[in-house]
């Protein structure tokens, strides 16, 4: 069907960089200088990260002046986790204009992927070490069942379920951190982008799908024990006898690395040409589809890499928070990280990034009774309960009036072009 | 000269309404062919079928030297068998450069991976330069679209037609808000074009049909009223009565 024409000739026979000399004015080729080093914020994020972790690790129980207890550390970590999906989900809604309200569920399933083979892995060396005393060597089999009866007891059953299948393999639980989050990323938005659901319909399929996963979750026979969900994440099989206080700071370590990684993965994405078809395909994806693009590839690929990262993110908050439950996949929670970007600033990265950290941080320390409560009188304002309100209300002037976010603000310091 | 599209006995109602009526149009390669006919006749639609974006009820519509039917595919798929089309409003990425529209536009392979791994080339660079220069946008480059005024939003989306090089160009009103001045660049732009390619131009402004000096088909409720040259349409009775006239 195309017909070569003079221009994509030479194009093709000249190759990439042969050919003639680019004219004066010319564009400088990419790929001259690092991809960092072409993105100065790309640059200065991973500087402010590097001090961050360093910053903690000095201020830190294990190998600092002990400023900050090992439970701080780990809320810390875990805001990194949650900073890395809430970039996810700025680059599948800020850039690409889907407003997934999902992303939270491909967190949560990360989070069990990972949850299973501590479980599986610890409960073996306990159950091992209490069996090493009986007369008779326990037989293979004998050790599973004794596994199955400690996990699945809370939900009154022994057996293992299919589910579990790889749980005692660390490197295949590891894979089915991307792998579980990225099918079902794959499978869900093939079947709603091919029947172009677009807007609050895409976001109530999206709502959906994490409510049924979460109700499913929440059953005795899921095979994930229910409500109880998977907990003592915390401890780490094999290193029983390294103390918490450095455990947090290792986590610490993983977490500030995904995100960097993270960050200049989607920064690369977001960037030149593919960064530009995402844009305009949030802008009019009709338009994007007469140039030849075909719109559906491109959100497919977006939506499933973001619900990888986001699996990748909660395989390491998890183990930093020490449990995971169904209600961790709530659709509240994936609201709240569309929330947390908005107050941040879609379509920047570092807005995303700002957002989460602040908002997650904030309702810690008002949640969690850091704020004094405000007595009016007549009526005494509690941080426990007003927090959401005042979360809503914010996110409402956000979107009204700062449409960009806090990032946004950071826009008009740092520019200097107009 | 040989048929490049071929629509013929094209029909499409929308809640009742015969939008498109039995509709049959040839275009040649390389042609230049002026559409006209009273507001609602149906010009737009007959761009959407040919396009992908709406399915007629009946007809076909055959593209090519293998004949392929345009029916069985979607949008995407249409603009990269070449097909390309600029609407009636301009739509440009009004958030993006310039640059990044010409370059968004440009002849290249399309999938996601190799548009993620796409590097700029030198070759691509100068090509657009040399589409910029041909729409007077060449210093513009950098600027963001949306501060383009409208006759120049209404080239760039020229300009991105010509870097995707199809080989059908689809043009629906692209002289609409623009100064005379603006005006006859476009008409030479269009006819420049179509030296090596088919071009399909909408357009209400008689003075322009007849700078650009070709085949008209006159369009009235949803099929052809008439085709010829414009001398010949416009003695033509029923054109003036139900088009001119007025
Ligand atoms: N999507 C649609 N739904 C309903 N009616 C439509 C639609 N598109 C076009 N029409 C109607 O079809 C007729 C032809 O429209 P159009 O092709 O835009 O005319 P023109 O471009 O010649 O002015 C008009 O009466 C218009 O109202
Ligand atoms: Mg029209």
């Amino acid at each position: 069907m195309t017909r070569p024409t003079p221009s994509s000739v030479r194009k093709y026979l000249g190759g990439a960089r042969g050919g003639s000399a680019p004219s004066p004015g010319a564009t400088p080729l990419g790929g001259a200088r690092p991809f960092v080093m072409r993105h100065p914020s790309v640059l200065w994020f991973l500087l402010a990260l590097s001090a961050f972790t360093l910053g903690v690790t000095f201020l830190s129980d294990a190998f600092g002046i002990g400023l900050l207890s090992t439970s701080f550390v780990k809320t810390l970590g875990k805001t990194l986790c949650l900073c890395l999906v809430a970039i996810a989900m700025d680059v599948v809604w800020g850039y690409c204009g889907i407003l997934s309200l999902g992303h939270f569920a491909f967190f949560g399933i990360g989070g069990y992927a990972i949850g299973m083979w501590l479980m599986y892995a610890r409960t073996e060396r306990i159950v091992e070490a209490s069996l090493a005393e009986a007369p008779l060597p326990p037989t293979e089999q004998e050790v599973i069942d004794a596994i199955g009866v400690q996990i699945f007891g809370v939900v009154g059953s022994s057996e293992f379920p299919a589910l579990w299948a790889f749980a005692d393999s660390l490197a295949l639980q590891l894979l089915m951190v991307a792998l579980v989050p990225g099918l079902l990323a794959l499978v869900f938005g093939w079947l709603a982008f091919r029947s172009r659901v677009t807007g609050v319909y895409l976001s109530i399929l999206t709502q959906a799908m994490t409510l049924a996963l979460s109700l499913y979750l929440f059953q005795n026979d899921s095979g994930l024990r229910g409500n109880n969900g998977l907990s003592g994440l915390q401890n780490i099989p094999g290193f029983e006898a390294v103390p918490q206080s450095v455990i947090s700071i290792v986590f610490l370590w993983a977490s500030a690395l995904a995100l960097g990684l993270g960050y200049v993965l989607f920064a690369w994405v977001v960037s030149g040409k593919m960064g530009s078809v995402i844009r305009a395909i949030r802008d009019d994806e009709a338009r994007v589809r007469f140039l030849g693009y075909h719109v559906e590839s491109y959100k497919l690929f977006v939506f499933t890499l973001t619900a990888i990262v986001a699996g990748i993110a909660g395989a390491l908050y998890y183990p930093q928070a020490g449990i995971i439950n169904p209600a961790e996949i709530a659709p509240i929670a994936s609201i709240y990280l569309a929330v947390w970007v908005a107050i941040g600033g879609r379509g920047r990265l570092y807005g995303a990034v700002i957002g989460a950290a602040f908002v997650s941080l904030l309702s810690s320390w008002f949640t969690g009774g850091g704020a004094p409560d405000i007595p009016l009188g007549f009526y005494t304002i509690q941080w426990t309960d007003w927090w959401l309100v005042l979360l809503g209300v914010s996110f409402v002037v956000v979107t009204l009036f700062f449409p960009k976010g806090i990032g946004g603000l950071f826009d008009h310091l740092v520019r200097k072009d107009p | 000269m040989t048929t490049l599209l071929e629509v013929s006995g094209v029909s499409v109602s929308f809640d009742g309404f015969r939008a498109i009526n039995n509709l049959s149009i040839q275009i040649a390669e390389p042609e230049l062919r002026a559409v006209i006919g009273p507001n609602g006749a149906g010009k737009t639609t007959f761009m959407d079928i040919v396009t992908g974006k709406t399915r007629p009820d009946e007809g076909t519509v055959i593209w090519g030297e293998r004949s392929v039917s345009l029916l069985s595919m979607n949008e995407s798929q249409i603009a990269r068998a070449g097909i390309g089309r600029k609407f009636q409003k301009p739509t440009v990425f009004e958030d993006q450069s310039v640059r990044e529209n010409l370059a968004m536009a440009l002849k290249n392979k399309r999938g996601p991976f190799d548009v993620l791994f796409h590097r700029k080339t030198p070759q691509g660079g100068a090509r657009i330069r040399e589409i910029a220069e041909e729409i007077g946008l060449a210093d513009d480059l950098p600027r963001r679209a949306g501060e383009l005024s409208h006759g120049q939003k209404q080239w760039l989306e020229i300009g991105m037609l010509l870097a995707q090089d199809p080989r059908l160009l689809l043009v629906d009103e692209p002289a609409a808000g623009m100064t005379p001045a603006e005006r006859q660049h476009t008409t030479d732009l269009l006819k420049r074009a179509a030296r090596t390619r088919a071009v399909v131009v909408v357009e209400h402004d008689m003075e322009f049909v007849r700078r650009l000096g070709c085949k008209v088909t006159v369009l009235h409720e949803g099929s052809v009223l008439a085709e010829g040259s414009l001398d010949h349409v416009t003695a033509n009775q029923e054109v003036i009565d139900v088009y001119l006239g007025r």
